[in-house]
């Protein structure tokens, strides 16, 4: 935002031109012996969506949960937002109240409403009033098509629903990027979509998204640049197109084929 | 029957006087416990290496020793330091046997509250002890309530063991009534019917607490 060009008022979905949201420098990931990210370097740009592919144990999810701390990186350095990254406990949760994240298998609270959900970190975390808490949550449960079940628990709704109101849940905190971790890989296909949906949306709100996933259509339709992870680094990243398309590296090829032909 | 009757009718006051002993001791104890389990539990969980062992030891030594020793040891071994009735060391040793089986039941509810949700409350910026209390403890709380009053029902039963320090609670009650009236199948028989009735009503108590807390495994009143 720090110097808007027309071409950002145009096409607020974002490009590579906006502030770097998420800087990663040299990130050494081992767990244990195994070296599961070695040496990535990538920048995420304020509005950006970019989506990370790859085969089963390349390190996407890896990747994505140091984002956040969840994971701790051997080596190398992330910033978020202009802050670096450390492992105590009052810088860690600093960030991650502006960092979203959504998770595979949903991880909604099952003891509480979908409200109680979506407003428990505001109040905790960001020390919103309930009323406060309580009227943007209702915004953003209207906004992913569930205002109207406010008041029903976890355990009561499909899964598609439950991955929505998880990602009102993060959206609620206002933070700086989301992170989604394969957020459809544990749905029926008839739910996927609406999923999609809501996170496409939230692209073309502007939001700075890094997703993990399988879902080609997505990459396709909502990214603004695809990279493919294999073995622990990046083997390819640019549009779309080009990645998914006519991919130039030989690990991109093969991938490629792989989907194909599954 | 009817002189059964009779004589339940006549020690009617001394059992239900008795009754209240027993459940205050019971509750005493239990209240001390829940605090000891969770400290217990906590230590069991910590990341200190010699605090696990504590709490291994300590639920070694409850485990492996008969609840009648213990009560003995700590009677005998608190009245030679401070002054302390048989209430109160009946109270506090079994508060001290029961800390260790409640520190494992707690242990084992929170290790069962899935990974996932304790990440997801931490993603969201929220500290460890947040996370504990909205999350972890909650949840915990609800998968070992029935546990827990299981071990609620072992302990008024147990309680009845402090009688051999001297404690004139439900037990000591029904031992004097055998002793008095030389009917000692007619004493037990009236003792059982009263630990039932406290077991029963502690059983009830227990089923709807947990179904209070269970509103999310109902399927929704709309």
């Amino acid at each position: 935002m720090s110097e808007p060009t027309n071409e950002q008022a145009a096409q607020p979905a974002g490009g590579q031109d906006g502030r770097p949201m998420v800087q990663m420098r040299d990130i050494i990931k081992k767990f244990g012996t195994t070296t599961v990210l070695d040496g990535i370097d990538l920048d995420v740009h304020e509005g950006e969506v970019v989506t990370l592919i790859g085969p089963s144990g390349a390190g996407k999810s890896t990747l994505l949960r140091c984002v956040n701390g969840l994971e701790r990186i051997t080596s190398g350095t992330i910033e978020v937002d202009g802050e670096q990254l450390s492992y105590s406990e009052k810088s860690l949760n600093r960030l991650r109240a502006r960092i979203g994240m959504v998770f595979q298998a949903f991880n909604l609270f099952p003891h509480m409403t979908v409200m109680d959900n979506v407003t428990v970190a505001q109040r905790e975390v960001l020390g919103r009033s309930r009323e406060e808490a309580r009227s943007r949550g209702a915004e953003l449960l209207e906004r992913v098509g569930l205002g109207h079940k406010a008041d029903a628990y976890p355990d009561n709704l499909s899964g598609g629903q439950q991955q929505r109101v998880a990602i009102a849940r993060a959206v609620a905190m206002d933070p700086a990027v989301m992170l989604f971790d394969e957020p459809t890989s544990a749905l029926d296909p008839e739910l996927v979509g609406e999923v999609l949906d809501v996170m496409r949306q939230l692209a073309d709100d502007g939001m700075t998204m890094m997703v993990v996933t399988h879902e080609m259509r997505f990459a396709r339709k909502a990214a603004d640049r695809v990279i493919l992870l294999a073995d622990g680094g990046i083997a390819e990243q640019g549009p779309p197109e080009q990645v998914l398309d006519s991919p130039a590296s030989e690990r991109g090829q093969a991938f490629l084929q792989q989907l194909n032909e599954g | 029957m009817q002189h059964f009757l009779e004589l339940f009718a006549e020690y009617a006051p001394l059992f239900v006087e008795a009754s209240w002993v027993t459940l205050r001791l019971t509750a005493a104890a239990l209240v001390m416990a829940m605090v000891g389990g969770a400290v217990v539990a906590a230590m069991s969980m910590s990341r200190v290496r010699p605090l696990r062992w504590l709490a291994t030891a300590y639920i070694g030594v409850v485990r492996g020793t008969p609840l009648i020793t213990q009560i003995f040891i700590i009677y005998f071994g608190l009245v030679a330091i401070i002054t302390l009735d048989a209430f109160w060391a009946g109270a506090l040793a079994l508060a001290f046997h029961n800390s260790a089986y409640i520190a494992e039941i707690f242990r084992s509810g929170f290790q069962a509250v899935p990974k996932g949700l304790t990440e997801a409350a931490r993603s969201l910026g929220m500290s460890r002890t947040k996370t504990l209390k909205r999350v972890q403890a909650p949840l915990a709380l609800r998968t070992t309530l029935p546990v827990l009053g299981n071990q609620y029902i072992i302990a008024v039963k147990d309680s009845s063991l402090v009688s051999f320090i001297g404690m004139t609670e439900l037990f000591q009650t029904s031992r004097n009534m055998a002793a008095s009236t030389y009917e000692p199948l007619t004493a037990y028989i009236v003792v059982a019917i009263y630990y039932l009735v406290i077991v029963l009503a502690l059983t009830a108590l227990v089923s709807w607490l947990e179904h209070r807390l269970s509103a999310h495994r109902r399927p929704a009143a709309a």
